[in-house]
């Protein structure tokens, strides 16, 4: 039948080409509907808690979207005149941030001042040309004395000041806006708002630069990183792609030794490039990171089906055999493994539509796209090109084959200790795996060749970081959060967390209360402490309230029922181990210290805290039905039971001791993991069939002992196994060197696997069938293998 | 437009403005109809309301705070205003007292019951939130001409009535805007609507006055002011009853002792 079909085909070998390219251009054209995403909620599903959480408060309170804006004098310090002039200049020109809601510095900061019955409230920093050296003084001891300024918008050593923008970005868009025009969704759109917010704030400290040269500037901010995914895309693309096709070039021209193979390979794997993409484009996925990420896997898995093919007919070439036979007896070899091995390797990749993670479901469909096409291609579109250009195979030079025969001989003469000893490093590299450490620091993900990560890191370094924890503490009641009770536990609260570990700042809206309670009081310290009664509080919030500037009002700390306070906690850099610890710490001392307001950290660091053990969670449903469906496809392929349970050493040890080799070399794993044990299952699982395979065949056809039969498998397939693996393996490794953490782990770890995949197959699956595969299922050699039938030319 | 023309041309000789209409600018004739809408405005004397304003957040979710006001009218100056609050609970008999003026800035008190003591708060700076509503004091507090410069734009109908559109300039350095578009009713001179525009010129509130009601036939007074942040998607209603005029308070019903002895 396939016979019929590849005649068919190379009669038509024309319009096949054309066809292909033809179908190639109109779905790529999807591709025109490609957007990047900027925004980091997209790594939480739905249903995620922790951004339910969020999302509540984001609701509750004003957002908190921010940009920040480091501003370090080369004076050395904050408190000079000129570097004043410039903190109250670019307060007021941060307000022109495109969303912009809020601009909080120490200079628009409102000081309040008692003096008997008058209350004045004021900017900290206002025409600091005119001040004198003592008021200058004054401004600096007062921020420096602020709880609320110090390490967040001053460093208590005065040298370095920051400007937070908040932003209030437009709400996702709905099914509706679909209906407008593009100018008018374009309005609407908050990847184009933040993208806008992030240009102009780029320009405007641009324009900061200059204008003061003798103060250096840094921009972070929840914005910033937004912005910076798109960015990282692009400069992998940039970087990674032509690397991977460089190595695919280099690789088949370095193993087949062919050009016009190597042309093949490189369209065959462009169209399913562009194939993938296209229909990305028309299903109308947004490109985050790891989905970006899909063409260089596309690459890499289109590359082992195009060797498959070629191999054989190259093979079948140098045997004389003229080139359209050539052809048509390597569809006829190929054909069902290279469409079994795209199954599993589709089926590995779908399901990562179990992950908590929604930019995994669209890489796995992504490349599962790519996979079929790239399927369709080798053997639909590259036969027939292959038939239309002058290939030519030279005569056979190499001595892999012998090298191959030497190999067998040793894996035979030396299968007890293969088999031990591999035995032995798979258990111990297999029990190192739990050692690795969930860590998913968001800040880096990116690298840092990314600009963004370099800034964060100098700001939190001297200023105040990103990873900000934040509690959503509750009165229980209308107006509670003036209740003494309530803001006593706060405070106590408040007291603990500045005690711990890495805590650079708690914002408190009990600094507010004990601050207007000494205003009240004619600025007597004695009176620096939580008002005594409930109407009191309630009393000094209202005055507050009124006398405040657009945009400094108290929104982001009470809600609008005055029920809830929020508390929020600026850290260094943490890892998620650490996060998790002061998450448990918090919880617990809550619990026992102030029942009444015990509440669970959120935020965006709390999210991300969380989303490698969700991640890790909802995958293994998807890692087990993946390995379930794989295994039922090794059982029919294989058409045995026996050895389609042996098969499952070789397919799930290597994900495994990859893990065991990766807690020795790095120990800390992300949220890239918990996709990579499904997804290697499905390309490892394809060694497992090729080599079974063969074995199989060689023991049921042409009744070998298991001896012969492994010397028969290593003959047939071992070369192009070991040629699919380095290709596989290079391809990943490119993929490693994303500037994008996720990708990168995911890249290095999936490397790493499917060399230790080939390993096991070379070494203990050979020694393995070698003990239990003993003569006594001779019986059964003559069973017909329907499937891997004819016999292939060694 | 001979209409328009003709209007402002009996405008012009009622208030005995020596400017020809003809050469009339945009900015005059702007600041002309804001004159007419405060002249609408005065002769009151005094006025008392009650006050139910209610904050309504992005999910719908409502809060309610009520309060009274009084208002005393000053010859050639700004108002004299308090208002006292009532609920919350915890703010009760919280009063505020403000004299606004039209050359420089306003005076605020306030009376905190708690702590039995008025203050005197001297802030340039109100634009902020009222009691966590959509309102800055700056919105609600007595609107005085002199307070912007005005543009007159254009005619246009609003929900069938016939409005002129004109912008108005803060003139005070510390306004949280750059500019308001207002919608007065041609007939009746009163503000139909209000865009206030942020420091970067963005449109962050829109105010809808309705439910007028003419007190003394003398005073339009809206019964309903509707506050839409633009930005945040919250939004504010303030409610007006109990309108009462000339009740014959005196300067003496506003100075800042007077505070003390509200309830």
């Amino acid at each position: 039948m396939i016979t019929t079909y590849a005649k068919t085909l190379l009669k038509f070998r024309w319009a096949a080409i054309a066809i292909t390219v033809l179908l190639t251009l109109g779905l790529a054209s999807g591709g025109r509907f490609l957007v990047f995403t900027n925004d980091y909620r997209v790594f939480f599903g739905p249903d995620n808690p922790q951004l339910i959480a969020f999302e509540d408060l984001q609701e509750t309170y004003t957002k908190s979207d921010n940009l920040f804006i480091m501003m370090e004098p080369k004076s050395g310090t904050v408190f000079d005149t000129a570097t004043m002039q410039a903190i109250v200049d670019i307060t007021e020109r941060s307000w022109q941030v495109p969303y912009s809601i809020r601009v909080d510095s120490i200079s628009n900061y409102q000081h309040t001042i008692s003096e008997g019955d008058d209350v004045f409230v004021q900017d900290l920093i206002e025409e600091p040309e005119l001040l004198e050296p003592e008021a200058i003084a004054n401004i600096k001891s007062v921020a420096l004395e602020q709880p609320q300024l110090v390490n967040k918008l001053v460093s208590s050593n005065g040298q370095v000041t920051g400007i937070n923008i908040t932003v209030e970005l437009p709400s996702p868009l709905t099914e509706e806006s679909k209906l407008l025009s593009k100018e008018e969704r374009d309005l609407i759109d908050p990847n184009i708002a933040l993208a806008t917010a992030m240009d102009f704030t780029r320009e405007m400290v641009t324009g900061f630069e200059a204008d003061y040269p003798e103060i250096n500037f840094q921009t972070t901010g929840i914005v910033a990183m937004n912005q910076a995914f798109p960015e990282a895309i692009e400069a992998d693309a940039k970087s990674l792609l032509p690397m991977a096709f460089l190595v695919v070039i280099v690789g088949v021209l370095l193993f087949l030794r062919n050009v016009w193979s190597m042309v093949g390979t490189v369209l065959v794997v462009l169209f399913s490039i562009l194939l993938a993409m296209g229909s990305a484009g028309w299903l109308g996925i947004m490109l985050t990171p790891p989905a970006a990420s899909a063409p260089t896997v596309i690459l890499t898995l289109a590359v082992a089906d195009c060797v498959h093919f070629l191999v054989t007919m190259l093979q079948n070439m140098r045997n004389k055999m003229p080139k359209n036979e050539a052809i048509v007896e390597s569809l006829r070899v190929n054909f069902t493994p290279i469409f079994l091995t795209s199954v599993t390797t589709a089926i590995g990749f779908l399901s990562m539509n179990f992950s908590d993670s929604p930019p995994f479901h669209d890489l796995g469909n992504i490349v599962a796209l790519g996979v079929g096409y790239a399927f369709v291609l080798s053997v639909f579109f590259l036969p027939a090109l292959m038939s239309v250009l002058p290939v030519k195979a030279s005569v056979r030079t190499s001595n892999k084959a012998t090298l191959m025969e030497k190999y067998a001989d040793f894996v035979i003469a030396k299968q007890k200790l293969l088999l031990w000893a591999m035995a032995a490093i798979m258990i111990g590299f297999s029990f190192m795996a739990p050692k690795n450490e969930l860590n998913d620091i968001f800040v880096n993900y990116f690298d840092r060749t990314v600009p963004f990560r370099v800034a964060t890191d100098e700001v939190t370094d001297k200023l105040s970081g990103l990873y900000i924890l934040e509690f959503d503490l509750d009165s229980g009641e209308e107006g509670g959060v003036s209740n003494p009770e309530f803001l006593k536990d706060v405070e106590k609260f408040e007291r603990y967390v500045e005690t711990l570990d890495g805590v650079q700042h708690v914002s408190s809206i009990t600094e507010t209360m004990r601050r207007l309670n000494r205003s009240m009081n004619g600025d007597d310290d004695n009176f620096y402490k939580l008002p005594e009664d409930r109407p009191m509080s309630a009393q000094y919030l209202l005055f507050y309230e009124m006398s405040l500037p657009q945009g400094l009002d108290l929104t982001n700390q009470i809600n609008q029922d005055k029920s809830k306070t929020r508390l929020a906690v600026t850290m260094e850099t943490r890892s998620t181990q650490q996060v998790l610890e002061f998450e448990a710490q918090t919880m617990k001392w809550m619990q026992e210290n102030t029942p009444a307001i015990a509440a669970p950290t959120t935020g965006a660091t709390s999210m991300f805290t969380h989303i490698s053990m969700r991640n890790i969670i909802s995958m293994l449903g998807g890692t087990s039905i993946a390995l379930v469906l794989i295994s039922l496809i090794l059982l029919f392929a294989l058409r045995s039971i026996k050895f389609g349970i042996i098969s499952l050493i070789p397919n799930i040890v290597p994900a495994l001791m990859g893990f065991g080799v990766w807690a020795l070399l790095v120990g800390e794993v992300s949220l890239a993991v918990s996709v990579v044990v499904a997804m290697t299952l499905g390309i490892v699982v394809d060694d497992t069939i090729h080599y079974l395979s063969k074995y199989l065949r060689a023991r049921r056809e042409r009744g070998m002992s298991p001896e012969a039969a492994v010397r028969y498998a290593f003959n047939t397939v071992g070369v192009a196994l070991v040629v699919t693996t380095i290709v596989l393996a290079c391809g990943f490794m490119v993929l490693a060197q994303s500037n994008f953490l996720l990708n990168s782990q995911m890249g290095l770890m999936t490397a790493i696997t499917i060399v230790i995949a080939l390993i096991v197959d070379f070494t203990f699956l050979p020694a393995f069938l070698m003990l239990v595969d003993k003569d006594k299922s001779e019986k059964s050699a003559q069973d017909t293998d329907k499937l891997t039938s004819a016999p292939q030319p060694a | 437009m001979k209409a328009a023309l003709l209007t402002s041309a009996t405008v012009a000789l009622t208030l005995s403005i020596t400017t020809p209409s003809y050469a009339q600018t945009a900015e005059e004739r702007g600041l002309e109809i804001f004159e007419q809408v405060s002249a609408q405005n005065d002769g009151f004397q005094d006025s008392t309301a009650s006050m139910t304003m209610t904050l309504i957040n992005r999910s719908g979710k409502k809060s309610v705070r009520r309060m009274r006001a009084k208002t005393l009218e000053v010859a050639n100056d700004g108002d004299k205003s308090m208002t006292i609050f009532d609920e919350p609970a915890d703010v009760k008999g919280t009063a505020t007292l403000t004299y606004s003026h039209t050359k420089e800035a306003d005076e605020q008190w306030l009376y905190l019951p708690a702590l039995k003591r008025v203050k005197r708060i001297s802030s340039k700076n109100k634009t902020g939130a009222f009691m966590g509503s959509e309102f800055a004091f700056e919105d609600i507090g007595s609107q005085e001409v002199e307070k912007y410069t005005y543009k007159y734009l254009s005619e246009e109908q609003l929900d069938g009535i016939a409005v002129h559109k004109i912008e108005a300039y803060p003139t005070y350095k510390y306004s949280g805007y750059t500019r308001l578009i207002s919608y007065i009713d041609q007939e009746r001179l009163v503000s139909l609507k209000t865009e206030f525009y942020d420091r970067k010129d963005v449109l962050l509130k829109t105010l809808t006055l309705s439910d007028y009601v003419h007190h003394d036939d003398k005073n339009w007074r809206p019964a309903r002011m509707e506050m839409i942040n633009a930005q945040t998607k919250k939004s504010t209603i303030l409610e007006f009853s109990d309108y009462k005029f000339a009740t014959g308070m005196t300067d003496k019903d506003f100075s800042s002792n007077s505070l003390k002895k509200l309830r």
